[in-house]
């Protein structure tokens, strides 16, 4: 194909603004799906792959529009993955926006307009859902012309329910952006972006990549450059929207290649695949490790599990490169995992798959960040968790993010207030419009693991958006507060916090533990210390009675059943030196706040 | 005391889906092996259900009025002895009427029951203070009774009234001095702690009325409101409030009571121990020390060589059986070894006297054993004659440890 003829795009928007309903629209219009075919939301696949018994996500779809190949570049449902994002827009020459026409631009519109903007990409504004009867198309045109450095004109209005405007989106994207350039020489080294890779279990990894130079036939053996990982590709192709194989794939076009790979960690997301035989003597730029930045301990409940959970980790590792997992023993907890993520909403998600597709009970732990430890040695140390950072230390650096936040104007005062309360550093602030703000900050990304985001929408009524990247890290007045139970630590409720909160962090969570632990029999002292240095100190009382009264001929096997009950109970307490403690009391850190607020 | 303990939940599964009951074995049960059983049973239980009224905390299985249906019952009760006869050795060391409110039951059947039931040792009536008349005491002094556990509950009228009972202070001392004039020489006084609207000085006070009455034997429980009843509902609360100073009762109840010269003999039963009289309630040690004992009446549990049965407690079905010269339907229970040598560890743990542990040594954590006698709450104690001083044959819990019998039972049998 010309490459004159190519568009790639994608569509970015803030969640339920609408990408899914353009994508099947387009789907729809071009004819790539029939009527008869036509599901709702045919890319958000993984349903109907799993009904179909096969795990390749239809992560780019190829459609004709008067003569054009469009490649649509799906960036995941889960938007807020920056990193994710922007590797798939690597893959685009230019990006469809989409903004609700009710809801106007979200945080997360704003971070995927920048994200956009950074990779160069043309950007085709578009006001959806003008069909809904609180849509004010005029001011979220305005809001998005202002945003991308636009004309409110140039901003479509469509909307992708009734279908309304989307041919003038096809044309725009054919139109406005550019087509790909490259070198389409079939004696050009070859060069591919790997945008995303998906796991099948017959024919292993599946790389979806854009081709940047030259072009890939099947069979013909391939390498990642910056991994070296070498393999054949058995099989080249595109989506439309499901698999089809073609005799190559040729520069500017977007499709998969069939790796044949048992291991999605050999195929790194962001690497460059080129020929074994014409290898390419640069790799495409955008390569970067991704690192992990939360980090929670993942425990089953019910201790037998342990293999399954190992297995089901395994498996989403498969599909998804960003997981980290290593094991973990808790004397509190058991055997588990402490797991990496990217950031709150990937915990989340891994964490539902596991309990909803791998049927698993789990305890997290609270989640913490990434530390940098300067030791004494004069080492750096990277920590994962609270109860490996050294008691002796020089300094200790946390992450950072850059955090938006979109508020109506009324509620400026409360947001300011949550993050000097989380030890923010206001940046700046924009108006949108007249009625609503951006609030720019730099906040430790440890202040908004644990609750930030409810706390956000409570103090707003729900009418904040937020989104947030890394910024790097810097150096805090970090301390480590460690949790005594009867005179033992506890690894488990170790925890690193601010020094201007460690007092009230370590009163609240031994103020919880008195509750949550029951009582023994003797006093147990419960204290949270920095070091050698009490903080604070709870005592659960010793229990002076626990016997029923009554027990006669009718009785006894009654009370035997009782008995049993309370030895259940017993065995199901975890053994904290002589004390005994529930598993909720682990998780007690969680609800910290639940608990001092009310 | 009363081998019956029917929660309504229970009740309802036994009358709906009837799990686990059989037809009543027709050959007397088989020793299961190990444990040894006695080989024939000394303990005899007769539930007469019949009351005035319910009270409103009761869970035990009672049959309000019904005075049509005593003799029946009656007659229902000595065809069931008849059918057991040959489980009962031809001496019994005790009986026990429970109810219900066994002295509710027309006079006239009372007394024909009492005089067909076999003779023993110590035979025990359950009564309510009002219905003891000086003639009832006569009744029951005539036909053999030696022993009367009378269920005073508490000496406050306000307190009795939230508790449904008919007898006001009065009738229990006017009781207890009637039984004193017909001879009687071993009476028993129960006391219920935790009623809603106690204070600690009521409870006092309680003790120290009975006290004043000199009762050879008491019983202190605390109130156990049993969840999803109408009494639990009314006074849910106030439940939890009394649930929060139980443990300050209990410590009353047993310093107060040895504090007065009594025997705390088992965790809720003490006797007076002047006079080189043994006053605990024989029938009663026969269950904490794992004897065999058959009951009979309706909702009544016997438990002999190995299995425990539970009769039917409904009045109509277990009468017609009966009639028809039939056992009635039982709710049957295996007891393995390894359950008896639990339950000879958490009954025999609540009495003062040293449980020997040879028997029971295969179901006792030694480490538990260990931990506990290093927080004072158990220790190993000698049996006596001729044993090494350093191998102690029989285990105890010391005072602290009894009144948290139940979390150190679960601890040595985990």
């Amino acid at each position: 194909m010309d490459l004159e003829r190519i568009r790639n795009f994608s569509i970015i928007a803030h969640i339920d603004h609408g990408k899914s309903t353009l994508a099947d629209r387009i789907l729809e219009l071009t004819k790539t799906v029939s009527g008869r075919e036509m599901r709702a939301q045919v890319l958000d696949t993984m349903e109907l792959e799993r009904e179909r018994g096969i795990t390749i996500k239809a992560q780019a779809v190829r459609v004709n529009w008067k003569g054009n190949e469009l490649n649509l570049i799906d960036t995941p449902g889960h938007v807020d993955f920056t990193y994710e994002v922007s590797r798939s827009l690597q893959a685009c020459e230019g990006a469809v926006l989409v903004v609700d026409a009710a809801q106007g631009v979200e945080a997360q519109t704003v971070a995927n307009a920048y994200l956009a903007i950074e990779n160069n990409l043309e950007i085709v504004p578009v006001v959806n859902k003008i069909d809904l009867p609180q849509a004010d198309p005029d001011a979220a045109a305005a809001e998005l012309a202002e945003l991308v450095g636009g004309k409110p004109e140039d901003v479509l209005r469509i909307s992708a329910k009734t279908g309304e405007g989307v041919a003038d989106v096809l044309d725009a994207i054919v139109e406005r952006i550019p087509p790909p350039s490259g070198l389409v020489s079939a004696a050009a080294p070859p060069r591919a972006l790997v945008f995303d890779s998906s796991y099948d279990q017959y024919r292993g990894v599946v790389a979806f990549v854009r081709m940047v130079d030259g072009a890939f036939a099947a069979g013909e053996p391939l390498r990642a450059m910056a991994q070296g990982t070498r393999f054949e590709a058995e099989e080249v192709g595109f989506f439309s929207p499901t698999m089809k194989a073609a005799e190559t794939l040729g520069a500017g076009e977007v499709g998969y290649v069939i790796t044949g790979l048992k291991d999605v960690s050999r195929l790194r997301v962001g690497d460059t695949l080129t020929s074994e035989r014409n290898p390419a003597a640069e790799p495409l730029p955008g390569y970067k490790d991704v690192k992990p930045m939360v980090f929670a301990g993942l425990f089953p409940t019910d201790s037998d599990d342990y293999p399954d959970l190992r297995d089901a980790l395994e498996r989403l590792k498969l599909n998804d490169a960003a997981l980290f997992y290593e094991p973990e023993t808790s004397q509190a907890l058991g055997f588990g995992f402490r797991c990496g993520f990217l950031g709150l909403l990937h915990m989340e998600i891994v964490r539902e798959r596991l309990e909803r597709e791998f049927d698993l009970d789990l305890l997290v732990t609270a989640p913490n960040v990434a530390y940098r430890v300067l030791e004494r040695s004069g080492e750096w140390l990277e920590v994962h968790n609270p109860a490996e950072m050294p008691r002796e230390l020089d300094a200790v650096e946390e992450p950072y993010v850059r955090a938006s936040i979109i508020v109506p104007k009324d509620y400026v005062g409360p947001v300011m207030e949550l993050n000097n309360d989380r030890r923010g550093r206001f940046d700046h602030m924009e108006y949108l419009s007249p009625e609503r703000v951006l609030l720019a900050y730099e906040l430790p990304l440890a202040e908004i693991v644990l609750d930030y985001y409810d706390q956000l929408k409570s103090r707003t009524r729900g009418y904040a958006s937020f989104d947030y990247d890394v910024a790097g890290f810097r150096e805090g007045a970090l301390a480590r507060v460690d949790i005594l139970i009867g005179e033992e630590p506890v690894d488990a409720l170790s925890m690193i916090v601010h020094r201007d909160a460690a007092y009230s962090r370590g009163k609240a969570l031994v103020e919880r533990l008195r509750k949550e632990i029951p009582r023994q029999y003797f006093d147990v002292a419960v204290q949270a210390a920095i070091g050698s240095r009490v903080i604070a100190r709870e005592t659960v009382k010793a229990k002076r009675k626990d016997v029923l009264a009554k027990c006669y001929g009718g009785d006894i096997s009654r009370k035997r059943k009782l008995l049993e009950k309370q030895k259940a109970g017993k065995r199901r307490m975890k053994q904290v030196g002589a004390v005994e403690v529930p598993q909720e009391a682990f998780l007690a850190v969680l609800n910290l706040n639940d608990g001092s607020k009310k | 005391m009363r081998p019956t303990a029917f929660g309504g939940k229970q009740l309802r599964a036994f009358d709906r889906s009837w799990p686990g009951l059989t037809a009543a074995p027709a050959k007397p049960p088989r020793p299961l092996g190990g444990i040894a059983s006695d080989a024939l049973v000394r303990h005899l239980y007769v539930h007469l259900p019949f009351c005035a009224h319910r009270c409103g905390y009761c869970d035990f299985v009672t049959v309000v009025g019904r005075r049509g249906q005593h003799a029946g019952y009656v007659d229902g009760l000595l065809a069931e002895l008849e059918l057991e006869r040959e489980l009962l050795a031809p001496e019994l060391e005790t009986v026990f009427l429970g109810g219900g409110t066994p002295t509710f039951t027309e006079p006239r059947e009372l007394e024909r029951l009492l005089a067909a039931l076999p003779a023993a040792a110590e035979v025990t009536v359950e009564a309510n203070p009002e219905t003891v008349t000086p003639a009832l005491a006569e009744l029951l002094r005539r036909n053999r009774v030696n022993r009367v556990s009378l269920g005073a509950q508490s000496f406050q009228p306000e307190l009795l009234g939230v508790l449904d009972r008919v007898a006001g202070p009065d009738d229990v001392r006017a009781g207890v001095e009637n039984l004193r004039d017909a001879g009687f020489d071993n009476i028993s006084l129960d006391l219920i702690y935790g009623i809603p609207g106690q204070r600690p000085s009521d409870l006092a006070a309680d003790i120290g009325e009975a006290l004043g009455l000199r009762p050879e034997h008491l019983s202190c429980y605390e109130l156990e409101a049993k969840p999803g009843t109408r009494f639990t509902h009314a006074h849910g609360e106030e439940l939890r409030r009394q649930a929060e100073a139980m443990e300050g009762y209990f410590e009353c109840v047993v310093e107060m009571l040895i504090g007065a010269g009594y025997r705390w003999y088992e965790t809720a039963n003490f006797c007076r121990a002047v006079g080189g009289r043994d006053l605990r309630s024989r029938h009663n040690l026969a269950y904490w020390r794992g004897r065999d004992y058959l009951g009979l009446g309706i909702g009544a549990v016997s438990t002999v060589r190995g299995q425990r049965w539970r009769t039917t407690p409904r009045l109509g079905p277990y009468l017609a059986a009966l009639r028809e010269g039939r056992r009635p339907l039982r709710e049957l229970e295996l007891l393995p070894d390894s359950v008896r040598r639990e339950e000879r560890v958490m009954l025999g743990l609540r009495l003062d006297e040293p449980l020997p542990f040879a028997a029971v040594a295969a179901s006792v954590d030694a480490e538990a054993l260990a931990r506990l006698e290093r927080l004072g709450l158990a220790q190993r104690v000698s049996l006596g004659e001729g044993e090494p001083p350093a191998a102690p044959g029989a285990l105890t819990l010391t005072p602290q440890g009894r009144l948290l019998g139940d979390a150190v039972t679960a601890d040595l049998l985990a």
